[in-house]
């Protein structure tokens, strides 16, 4: 897993595909930063990604149960159509702000 | 005549083996010249009920899951099934947010969204047997309007 920790914050470079067997390893090794860090606020970048599936949402609730305790929040960066999609019909926008680069 | 054509694939229940299934029913598809979204549609759905097969069919055992897909014109139909410990209500499993394995960050999404992206969906399963997931997505919905109007 790609990832990158600023202070308090961590934004995880998602791969191309985010499934059952890649979500695994980012639970396992996002976990472990949040950990070492005292990480409060994640980032998930999609830039890479194409594809992803329930188990990729159930990636983003278990990390904000994590980080929601202390105050935390999780964001969605570079989410293109299909994943914007996804994360809508999951609900999972609930609790998660998608950043739109052309707000800027 | 109807355009029919049909296949099959059997692989382990390995997770390394979802992102193979996604693309070979995938590429099946595209004989029926579907959009970006359609194929996208069909892969998450796919990617769903193989991952319910090997997490919760088989939870994490090596066995083998069966995918058919049949062409019938316009409407696909794929099949996924595993010989595993079956779902004991299969109502209750359907139902969004549910999951019986929260502790491994499940999101309890699976049937919602293979409900979302295909037509539709059928559940067949028996405890100690295993399950059988039915969905069919008609291809080229609203293509034939879009092709036969006048420019």
């Amino acid at each position: 897993m790609k990832y990158q920790v600023q202070e308090n914050c961590l934004t995880i470079y998602l791969p191309r595909e985010v499934d059952h067997h890649n979500a695994e390893e980012i639970r396992r090794e996002a976990d472990a930063v949040i950990d070492r860090n005292h990480i409060k606020y994640i980032i998930f970048d999609f830039e890479k990604t194409d594809f992803m599936d329930s188990s990729g949402i159930g990636v983003i609730m278990g990390r904000y149960k994590t980080i929601c305790l202390i105050g935390g929040e999780v964001w969605a960066v570079h989410a293109n159509a299909r994943i914007k999609k996804i994360l809508t019909l999951s609900g999972v926008t609930k609790i998660m702000q998608i950043y739109e680069e052309d707000a800027v | 005549m109807k355009n029919t054509n049909e296949m099959e694939i059997r692989f382990e229940s390995r997770s390394a083996n979802e992102g193979f299934a996604r693309v070979a029913v995938a590429s099946f598809l595209t004989q029926l010249n579907p959009t970006v979204e359609e194929v996208a549609d069909v892969k998450t759905a796919v990617s769903e009920a193989v991952t319910n097969a090997i997490i919760h069919g088989y939870e994490n055992e090596i066995h083998k899951v069966h995918i058919r897909c049949r062409i019938e014109d316009n409407v696909f139909t794929v099949e996924v099934c595993d010989k595993g410990k079956g779902i004991e209500n299969v109502e209750e499993a359907m139902q969004p947010m549910f999951t019986t394995k929260p502790e491994q960050d499940r999101s309890g999404m699976g049937f919602a969204f293979m409900e979302a992206f295909m037509d539709s969906l059928e559940v067949e399963s028996e405890p100690g047997k295993g399950t059988k997931v039915r969905m069919k997505k008609a291809i080229g919905k609203g293509r034939e309007i879009w092709t036969t109007r006048s420019l």
